[in-house]
């Protein structure tokens, strides 16, 4: 890797990678606040793309007649039929598309970006035109998102070759670009088409994926093509170690959901010292049933000798290390944890899940009105209104300029209907003082819950509390996929944080309310706070801060099912009920069908 | 755009890849839903159909691509296709239409044709997307995200076979007989039970996990990109190996005999994983009729009923919340179960 360290560091050779190959690479995962750093990033990748190469920023809300592209309305009026006009995503081609906020993307307009970067065109059937436009981006994508926060659609996400977090990098890590580093680049984009990567290469990053955890598919391939670049960018025809190491660090430590070595010695491990010869098996998990690297696989011809093999486990072992050192800092933590890939993926459905409520609505087609008060022209509608009465109109008006002629009762307006989801959020005690049974009965509540969303399209999400704090296990989704995954885990024990736990959800249902969709809080407590915000025993304190906790729950408005889950019914709970402007409910023998039944009515009867 | 990824040279994701075949031989087993992880080459398997699949004699002008021996496409069932008289046919690819996210109903179902009205004062129908999918396949990508009101339209459209349109004036009937064909990933939503019971066969796709197959997909997508046109016809040889093998087989399948034992089999296999209605059942048999004329066999077997139950039930078991066994798992524990014996 020395051979690299005259190019600058990883974050510099990430943006000429992509200068090279923006169109092959897919795009960059910038993952970083707005700041300095990001800015000098950005002019770098600037500088060093393609002159005159598009660079279009991405609005966040851009509507799909933008994004797509639409009816262009004074040409389609000039000329008597629909006329398009290019949306944002054609006119990026052979560019970059900077995505602000990616991370808060609609999943509609992710799953354009996605088609558009799959098919190398965009696709048009809408308002009366059919168009498929050829255009090929990179996208750049700015996660802004907190580890508590919404994540970047994981569908971009793997279709976006480089990931680089430089949220730790501050803009003295980013030297000024080198002036003849442009010129380089150039070079490389020309010679990169004749860049060959060896078949030792591609077997080295594709173990290095099984061995990292990283299942996408897509990310083995653009961890080729960026040792292909890198390749270029080092003026060398075929791929070396040092490219596949860069492409590793860039590609597969960042997406990496496990250390590369198990913390138990694992039985490979043991062969592979015994028997140097034979190449270490990268992942642990395929020691048991998977073909033995020295035995020929069936498809593929026999290797030629046992040094070629030795080269290709060393080059195996230099890029699984240079990928690991690119794994983020906080993995190894969250691996001891035990939250391991499940909760990164739980966060990152969260985009999804909330923004979809936030669309306008599905639209309803056109209806008869003036544009205004905030109503959209249908102008397909309008044209198809007006058409009948050309000829007429033509007559009583042998002098008009205009190519059609429309009346004012002609207008239609867009309509869309506005739909409220309910989203149901479970606030559950998983305290010790909780009987464990307890959280058995909630968990059977939110599936039965869950399946019933998908007829009303509902949505549904899960919190617990317990030990110091609260923690969001379920973001709100409807996927019964992501519900059992997130459920089959959940932990128990602990004391009972309950203001901490009152304040998670509230904030939830504040968030819920913010993307247009109607919050219904169940709580499942024995209402017997004992640790206050701050992560403190103390029973009084707990109780009091429980109490200002509900109260402000209150504040916010909304329905609030309490469900007190003590063996006899607990005073405590029924204050907190009161304070929170709940209804409450006693369930000491609780199973899950009652427990669904209760929410639901307390859903229907008031939602 | 025109140079696609060859079908057959698509590594593993065999289930897919029979799924598609099935549908391809015999379109009333009634549209293909794949589903799973990203990146396993769903969307690449279904373009690559329109170069893979036979072409197919059509009506020159008939903008429902009427059969030559069929030409009904007219406003009632028995009104002939008007540019049939002409007598003039060609042979076309086999449509393979995709519907991108974000399409409006105008553009699916067809509409009032604006330029004509606005030029000429007339009023003629412009046909959708449905029109051009007839006798051929239509592709939602992320199916899961399409809007549901959509959804329901093409999924009726698709059952009748026919497209009735009453708008704007217009009121319009034409053929669109496709196959549906619905791709996306769980995790960004699931589909409502009503929906998925509606598609013939369902197919769970997943990431390869050998080394050698991931090495070889890269291998391949790689070839592919440096030289589409060499690699195509690398692969051109066992294309159209693929294409023989469909076109027996649409040849060979009316002549397919499914025995009442093997009917037993189905209806057995049904009761005891507790599908809903009989739908199950006359997937079952169609896929496995469909398949063994892809087999070259004259008669339905155990073999060919085994190899399909799991595409063709594995949607419509009734969901139970609380049992947390996957759906294929408990399709696999019946069929040892049935077939051991």
């Amino acid at each position: 890797m020395d051979g690299l360290a005259d190019r600058g560091p990883d974050a510099v050779l990430a943006a000429a990678l992509l200068a090279v190959d923006p169109l092959g690479l897919g795009g960059v995962r910038l993952q970083c606040q707005a700041g300095p750093a990001r800015d000098a990033w950005l002019q770098t990748l600037q500088a060093l793309m393609p002159a005159g190469a598009p660079l279009r920023r991405l609005p966040q809300h851009a509507s799909d007649d933008r994004l797509l592209g639409g009816i262009d309305l004074p040409a389609t009026l000039a000329a008597g039929r629909p006329v398009l006009q290019q949306g944002v995503l054609a006119a990026a081609d052979g560019g970059c598309l900077l995505v602000a906020m990616a991370e808060r993307l609609p999943p509609a307009t992710a799953a354009h970006l996605c088609a558009a970067l799959d098919q190398h065109a965009v696709r048009i059937e809408r308002d009366g035109i059919t168009a498929l436009t050829p255009t090929r981006f990179a996208v750049v994508a700015l996660d802004e998102a907190l580890p508590d926060d919404t994540a970047l659609s994981p569908a971009l996400a793997d279709r976006l070759g480089l990931w680089l977090d430089l949220s730790a990098s501050s803009v003295r890590d980013l030297p000024p670009v080198d002036t003849e580093l442009p010129a380089t680049v150039q070079q490389a984009r020309q010679a990169l088409a004749a860049v060959t990567v060896g078949e030792d290469i591609i077997q080295a990053l594709c173990g290095a994926t099984l061995a990292l955890g990283v299942d996408a598919p897509r990310a083995a391939w653009w961890a080729v093509r960026a040792a292909r670049a890198s390749a270029a960018l080092f003026g060398r025809t075929e791929a070396a170690a040092d490219d596949a190491a860069l492409a590793a660090r860039l590609v597969l430590g960042p997406r990496a959901t496990r250390q590369p070595v198990p913390p138990e010695p694992e039985p490979q491990e043991a062969a592979s010292e015994a028997q140097p010869e034979q190449p270490p098996e990268p992942a642990p998990e395929q020691s048991a049933d998977s073909t033995p690297p020295d035995a020929p696989p069936p498809d593929t011809p026999p290797p030629e000798d046992e040094r070629t093999l030795q080269e290709i486990a060393e080059l195996e072992e230099q890029v699984i290390d240079a990928a690991a050192a690119a794994i983020p800092a906080g993995l190894l933590a969250r691996l001891a944890s035990g939250e391991t890939a499940r909760d990164r993926r739980n966060s990152a459905g969260r985009s999804g899940a909330t923004s979809a409520s936030r669309q306008r609505g599905r639209p309803l087609g056109a209806r008869r009105g003036a544009p205004q008060a905030g109503a959209r022209l249908h102008l397909i509608a309008t044209l198809r209104a007006a058409a009948p009465w050309q000829r007429v109109r033509r007559q009583i008006e042998p002098d008009a300029r205009t190519r059609v002629l429309v009346r004012a009762d002609d207008f239609h307006v867009r309509r869309f209907e506005q739909r409220r989801t309910t989203t149901t959020l479970f606030a559950i005690d998983a305290s010790g003082s909780s009987a464990l049974y307890r959280l058995a009965e909630a968990k059977g509540a939110v599936e039965l819950l869950l399946a019933e969303c998908y007829v009303r399209r509902d949505q549904v999400a899960v919190i617990t509390f317990r030990g110091k704090a609260a923690e969001m296990l379920l973001p709100p989704t409807r996927s019964l996929v992501r519900a059992k995954r997130a459920l089959a885990g959940m932990p128990g024990g602990g004391g009972t944080p309950l203001a901490a736990g009152i304040d998670a959800v509230a904030q939830l249902a504040a968030q819920v309310r913010r993307g247009g969709a109607t919050p219904v809080v169940v709580l499942l407590t024995d209402g017997r706070a004992n640790v206050s915000r701050n992560g403190e025993g103390g029973r009084l304190q707990a109780q009091t801060e429980a109490l200002s906790a509900a109260r402000a729950l209150r504040a916010l408005g909304g329905h609030v099912l309490l469900v007190d889950t003590s063996v006899r019914p607990e005073p405590a709970a029924l204050a907190l009920a009161v304070a929170m402007g709940a209804r409450y409910l006693a369930l000491p023998q609780a199973d899950a069908q009652t427990l669904s039944r209760a929410v639901n009515g307390s859903r229907s009867g008031r939602a | 755009m025109s140079n696609t990824f060859p079908f057959s040279a698509i590594v593993g994701q065999d289930e897919m890849k029979l799924a598609i075949l099935v549908a391809a031989v015999d379109p009333s087993v009634g549209g293909v839903l794949i589903f799973g992880d990203r990146g396993t080459g769903k969307s690449t398997a279904v373009r690559a159909l329109a170069a893979l699949l036979p072409k197919m004699r059509t009506v020159v002008g008939c903008r429902y691509g009427c059969d030559p021996d069929k030409p009904f496409c007219g406003t009632s069932k028995a009104a002939l296709c008007d540019a049939a008289k002409a007598g003039r046919s060609a042979l076309v690819p086999v449509p393979v239409v995709d519907l991108p996210l974000g399409a409006t109903e105008d553009r699916v179902v067809g509409a009032l044709d604006i330029e004509k009205a606005l030029t000429q004062g007339t009023k003629s129908f412009e046909p959708g997307l449905l029109a051009r999918a007839n006798r051929g396949f239509l592709y939602i990508d992320e199916v899961n995200l399409l809007e549901d009101h959509l959804v329901d339209l093409l999924i009726d459209v698709a059952a009748s076979g026919e497209n009735v349109v009453e708008r704007e004036g217009l009121s319009v009937r034409h053929p669109a007989r496709f196959v549906l064909v619905g791709s996306g990933n769980p995790e960004e939503g699931e589909l409502r039970p009503q929906l998925l019971d509606r598609f013939g066969l369902a197919v769970d796709v997943k990431t390869p996990t050998e080394l050698i197959n991931r090495v070889e997909v890269i291998k391949r997508r790689d070839a592919f990109e440096r030289d589409p046109a060499a690699f195509i016809s690398l692969w051109k040889k066992d294309e159209d190996k693929t294409r023989r093998r469909i076109v027996a087989a649409r040849d060979r399948l009316p002549a397919v005999q499914v025995s009442d034992t093997a009917l037993e089999r189905i209806a057995q296999l049904c009761m005891a994983l507790g599908t809903d209605g009989l739908r199950g059942e006359l997937t079952v048999m169609r896929a496995a009729r469909a398949l063994a004329a892809l087999d070259g066999a004259a008669e339905v077997s155990d073999g060919q009923i085994r190899r399909i139950a799991k595409p063709a039930l594995r949607h419509r078991l009734r969901r139970d919340p609380l049992d947390d066994t996957d759906a294929t798992v408990r399709v696999d524990r019946v069929l040892s179960e049935r077939f051991a014996a």
